[in-house]
């Protein structure tokens, strides 16, 4: 399990626009970088983010090796009431993790 | 330059902590790393939902209440909350430390405890471990001040220090001194020279796309003037340490920082 | 919502002739119509089917001197109103010297109320980045901006 770091704002009204940060932990190897033993690191890199509401997808990305080390991502929803958010990474080697928070709307 | 700088390092001691930005007679001149990235990276650093460090400092939160070693200890165990037990520690490394008759560094001193109080193994250096609970213990000194313990058993190894960092090293022949006292400030190809204040430890920094030690950081120094770099835990590096700690007495701990 | 790792143009039908010569994207460059040595006019041009996308209403937000080209702190905006009838869909990033094309690709519907997203990316070397949104109504909308990029000029072998 990679660590994570997830931000939903807490006061958010209904209607509100609010901006979700997400943190994982995972080095995003390229698969083009040579190791000090003169061989190629394989490819290690994770391909997908899924962030859904109460089961609905509310966005989604495809991450290619561009994606810098730890990825980080921050997207907008707009909010009406409270739910569920989960946020669900795959990628290389069958990762899969999947985080949930509580998303409290007054 | 160098004089001007030992001489305002006194003044600072002498005149008890000063944190940076405050009102003095003697404008500051010293800049931590910070002040010279640009506006994204600093954004990186000063969000904490942003910097990558804290992903690290969540793992050594974590390692913090571990137990571990035969008696299966925790931290927590004798230290308490970290963020009352550790407050301000961070700030005072590198510290004597008796019954090695010699300076260690936070993550020599965390790995001490960890085997001769927890009797576990010790971590490797810079392994991930050591190094987020190194965050971890360092970000609960962050808006201290640098402060260097006054103890005078360490006068001859800071001494050591404060040479081997006016000492031209390597195939380039450099001392820390001429890039990082004489240059800070200008241009090396397209990075700015920072003043080499240790005031993030540990970083995540850009270029290792990880979190690291002051130690790997000066290790990378070594290399980069093309000198052999003296292995991890070496007391030429903890001596170094020491000195730019004194160097920096005073600046505001940033820990854990972000740098390119 | 539309799958981020679809074509902006998943629909065969639409997908029209590909013009003979001259510039499939049309953006508002500076510099001249060169071959496209490094393949970058030909991944758009996949990814949006060979439509053309208009320059306009999509912003790059990065630094334009990096201070390491591992981790670039980057923001694309796009000018929308984010409702039911006309929001954006999906926004795709491309570079121009990495070693492939593609980015990130970044799937939003009215729900997301506003066309921002932020991530991190590897930049190898001085380059162009090039964002393309794709509109509710299939529209196709263009920014561009240049970075440059410099190495270390410290090279630490680390051993």
């Amino acid at each position: 399990m990679a660590r994570t770091l997830i931000t939903v704002p807490q006061d958010a009204k209904r209607g509100d626009v609010i901006e979700i940060r997400v943190l994982i932990a995972h080095p995003m190897e390229t698969g083009y970088r040579v190791a000090s033993d003169g061989k190629q690191v394989p490819r290690d890199i994770l391909r997908r983010f899924t962030c859904r509401l109460d089961g609905e997808v509310v966005f989604a990305a495809a991450l290619f090796p561009a994606i810098s080390a730890n990825p980080y991502l921050a997207f907008p929803l707009r909010v009406e009431r409270s739910g569920t958010l989960s946020f669900a990474w795959e990628g290389d080697g069958g990762f899969m993790q999947t985080e949930t928070a509580t998303l409290n709307v007054a | 330059m160098t004089g001007a700088l030992a001489s305002l390092a006194l003044g600072v001691l002498a005149s008890g902590l000063l944190a940076v930005g405050s009102a003095h007679a003697q404008q500051d001149a010293r800049r931590s790393g910070y002040d010279d990235m640009s506006s994204a990276t600093q954004a990186m650093q000063r969000d904490d939902t942003q910097n990558p460090a804290m992903l690290f400092v969540a793992d050594g939160e974590a390692l913090w209440k571990r137990p571990a070693g035969s008696d299966a200890k925790t931290c927590a165990s004798c230290h308490g909350d970290a963020r009352t037990g550790m407050r301000g520690v961070a700030a005072r490394y590198p510290a004597f430390y008796g019954s090695l008759a010699r300076p260690v560094t936070l993550g020599e001193r965390l790995n001490l405890c960890r085997t001769r109080q927890q009797r576990a193994e010790a971590w490797r250096a810079e392994s991930a471990e050591l190094l987020a609970l190194e965050a971890y213990v360092a970000l609960q000194s962050r808006g201290q001040v640098i402060t260097p313990p006054d103890d005078t058993r360490l006068a001859p190894f800071r001494a050591r220090g404060e040479q081997r960092y006016r000492r031209r090293i390597g195939q380039l022949d450099l001392a820390c001194a001429q890039c990082h006292d004489d240059h800070a400030g200008k241009r090396l190809g397209g990075s700015t020279i920072p003043q080499g204040h240790p005031t993030g430890y540990p970083i995540y920094r850009l270029e290792w796309q990880a979190l690291g030690s002051l130690q790997r950081r000066l290790r990378g120094c070594y290399s980069g003037v093309r000198a052999e770099a003296p292995p991890y835990g070496a007391l030429e590096l903890v001596e170094l340490e020491l000195y730019l700690a004194s160097r920096a007495a005073g600046m505001p701990v940033e820990s854990p920082a972000v740098r390119p | 919502m539309s799958d981020p790792d679809e074509d902006s143009c998943p629909d065969p039908r639409r997908r029209g002739v590909l013009r003979t010569g001259g510039v499939l994207v049309a953006l508002a460059l500076a510099r001249p119509a060169l071959a496209d040595a490094n393949g970058l006019k030909a991944a758009i041009a996949a990814y949006s089917g060979g439509r053309e996308a208009k320059p306009g209403r999509v912003t790059i937000d990065v630094a334009r001197l990096v201070d390491n080209g591992n981790a670039v702190p980057i923001t694309v905006r796009v000018e929308s109103p984010m409702s039911a009838a006309d929001h954006v869909r999906a926004i795709a990033l491309f570079n121009e010297r990495n070693p492939e094309r593609d980015v990130a690709r970044f799937a939003l519907s009215e729900r997301s109320g506003r066309a921002v997203v932020s991530t991190r990316i590897r930049l190898a070397t001085s380059q162009q980045l090039v964002a393309i949104a794709t509109m509710s109504d299939g529209s196709l909308w263009a920014g561009a901006v240049d970075v440059v990029v410099t190495l270390a000029a410290c090279i630490e072998g680390e051993g």
